[in-house]
């Protein structure tokens, strides 16, 4: 286990930030943690990677303790925060060096290194221009460089692709992908876009401070989303079987959704009415019907 | 490497990146250069007239001649004493915006999670923030002794060398002044009113706009107890030394009598503040230093002591 977190809690004054979570994170898993604004996701994170103490608990990075062996864990770990922390003023490459520096990493090494993550992250072009100069996506490549430049284990992405247009979001996911296929990187990503989350290898969900569920995504699916069903002719029609059949539905202007128990369910319906059955679409529950069902909340709307 | 070596080249690195940051912001630069600009054109429209029509006074009293080139670079070089002892603390607390900028940015969170120590991050903020200032010092100084070669320039080179480590001393005290009193600002509005504050108050409380000696008893024994007054005085020491000696010689080239010339020069250091008193008592300027460099140990005390509580604070 990369990281081991037993029975973590974090107060501030009356607020329970964090109330009593467990969970761990398997080497080379690409890690989902989910949850609204509030939910502790920050503070969790944020006393993972040593910013803030913990109130009780045990929390270990790579079989180190976070407290006791802090210094230990710093150079493991690597996190691309929800706000770029670049220099704006400066050039990419001076961004970039004076981390490094941090890290121990000059001369040659820094070289080697900066051509590596050059080639990973396509920063060629990017390098010479002063950071408030360049795209959202130029900057967050920028910033996983920086968060990779000490070769960690793992990589934790705080919302990483949160106003990121499609394409990048894409460029962002296909890089960390590639270094979870080559290297073996851990990934922790905390993100408001649940087709990232679908990805994920293992899914924990907090709310209010605690973990409200976990699994993987299909095992979350299968144990908290309903299939529904999807149809587009004789809406008043349907409306009507489907309430009176107690199915939760919902009527929007061409269509009438309707939740199943199950995928099987939809053949009943159309022995019983193949009429709905001219234009329709069965659809499985999803990672946001699962983060619904689970917190109350709509991921998208928070 | 040991692991000293290590964290000194990670300071040298932080320094560097501070440094670099605060000259890529031009209008940071430009805001810190604004008190000196403002008490040049202050002098240069309103004051210089002043202090020459006072020089000539106490010459013309005396029945003295004296070249008006000596009054002219002498009220220059009080100008310049004040400029450069008032700019040490105030573009000190103006240079600092980066130890700010890195709070709200959250970039003081990716200096937590490297492994760098806590005091490093901090130290390296002071460092910066001294060479910055040393930097902006030494500009104005340049432009200041340019126009003092214009006007008249009577200064040796030993009082020269000293002015420098005056110079020195004064930023010691601004950057670690400055270290204190910001480490308690999170936001970019109280940097901005901690600095115009300071900016307004310090020329004044120290006699860089008036001479601290045109002043009623009472407030000159009040400004007495401020050690950075004592910054200013000391490097009006060195500015002053060689016109006075050049009086002095003007006077003797004269046959001014020597008792009415020790009565003259003491005059014009009384009320220049080249002399300062301390409740009546003339405090000599070892005893400056001392207070100077005294009050510079205690600040470093309360900074570091301050470093060490917000690194432990979680």
């Amino acid at each position: 286990m990369i990281i081991e977190i037993e029975g973590l809690k974090k107060s501030f004054k009356d607020v329970k930030a964090v109330d009593g979570l467990s969970f761990n994170v398997k080497e080379g898993e690409l890690f989902a943690f989910l949850g609204v604004n509030g939910a502790g996701k920050s503070t969790t994170i944020n006393i993972i990677s040593g910013i803030l103490s913990k109130d009780e608990g045990t929390v270990k990075i790579c079989g180190h303790d976070v407290e006791t062996e802090a210094e230990k864990i710093k150079s493991e770990l690597g996190i691309v925060f929800q706000n770029s922390v670049l220099d704006k003023k400066m050039s990419a490459y001076d961004n970039l060096k004076s981390r490094a520096g941090l890290y121990g990493i000059y001369g040659a090494e820094f070289k080697n290194r900066l051509s590596e993550m050059s080639e990973l992250l396509d920063l060629k072009d990017i390098l010479k221009r002063p950071i408030n100069k360049l795209s959202g996506g130029q900057k967050r490549r920028i910033d996983i460089a920086r968060a990779l430049f000490h070769n960690p284990k793992l990589l934790i992405l705080d919302e990483p692709t949160t106003g990121l247009d499609p394409q990048t979001r894409i460029t962002v996911w296909k890089v960390v992908d590639k270094l979870r296929k080559e290297r073996g990187l851990t990934v922790f990503l905390t993100t408001h876009y649940m087709e990232e989350a679908v990805n994920a290898d293992y899914v924990v969900i907090l709310d209010r401070g605690k973990k409200a569920a976990e699994g993987t995504p299909h095992d979350l699916k299968n144990e908290y989303a309903s299939d529904f069903i999807k149809v587009y002719k004789h809406l008043d029609e349907a409306e009507e079987y489907f309430c009176a059949a107690g199915n939760n539905i919902r009527r929007e202007r061409d269509y009438v959704e309707a939740e199943l128990k199950s995928t099987a369910d939809a053949v009943a319906h159309f022995k019983i009415r193949p009429e709905f059955f001219e234009d329709f679409e069965v659809l499985k529950g999803n990672m946001d019907n699962v983060f619904l069902k689970v917190t109350g909340k709509d991921l998208k709307e928070v | 490497m040991n692991a000293k070596t290590v964290e000194f080249k990670k300071l040298v690195s932080l320094v560097s990146r501070n440094t670099k940051c605060y000259f890529k912001d031009k209008f940071t630069f430009f805001m810190s250069l604004i008190t000196p600009i403002i008490l040049f054109i202050l002098f240069v429209t309103f004051l210089r007239n002043v202090y020459i029509e006072n020089f000539e006074k106490v010459f013309s009293e005396n029945n003295i001649t004296v070249n008006p080139k000596i009054i002219s670079g002498c009220t220059g070089a009080w100008l310049m004493s004040s400029i450069l002892s008032v700019s040490a603390v105030t573009v000190a607390f103006c240079s600092n915006t980066i130890m700010i900028d890195d709070k709200i940015s959250s970039s003081v969170n990716d200096f937590k999670i490297s492994p760098v120590k806590g005091v490093t991050v901090s130290l390296s903020y002071f460092i910066s923030n001294f060479i910055v200032t040393f930097i902006v010092l030494m500009v104005i100084m340049l432009i200041g002794h340019i126009y003092l070669a214009c006007v008249g320039w009577h200064m040796s080179a030993s009082d020269t060398l000293m002015i420098i480590v005056d110079v020195i001393c004064g930023i010691l005290f601004g950057t670690l002044l400055a270290g204190v009193v910001e480490s308690f600002i999170s936001t970019q509005g109280g940097l901005s009113a901690v600095s115009t504050a300071v900016s307004s108050m310090y020329g004044f409380i120290c006699g860089a706009y008036m001479p601290i000696s045109s002043f009623a008893k009472g407030l000159q024994n009040v400004l007495s107890l401020l050690p950075g007054m004592y910054g200013v005085v000391i490097i009006r020491n060195h500015y002053l030394n060689g016109y006075m000696s050049a009086f002095v010689e003007e006077m003797r080239a004269a046959s001014v009598d020597e008792k009415i010339i020790e009565q003259v020069i003491n005059g014009m250091r009384d009320s220049f503040d080249a002399n300062i008193y301390f409740f009546g008592t003339k405090i000599p300027l070892g005893a400056m230093y001392g207070i100077l460099l005294g009050t510079c140990a205690v600040l470093l005390l309360a900074f570091v002591a301050i470093v060490l509580l917000k690194n432990k604070r979680k």
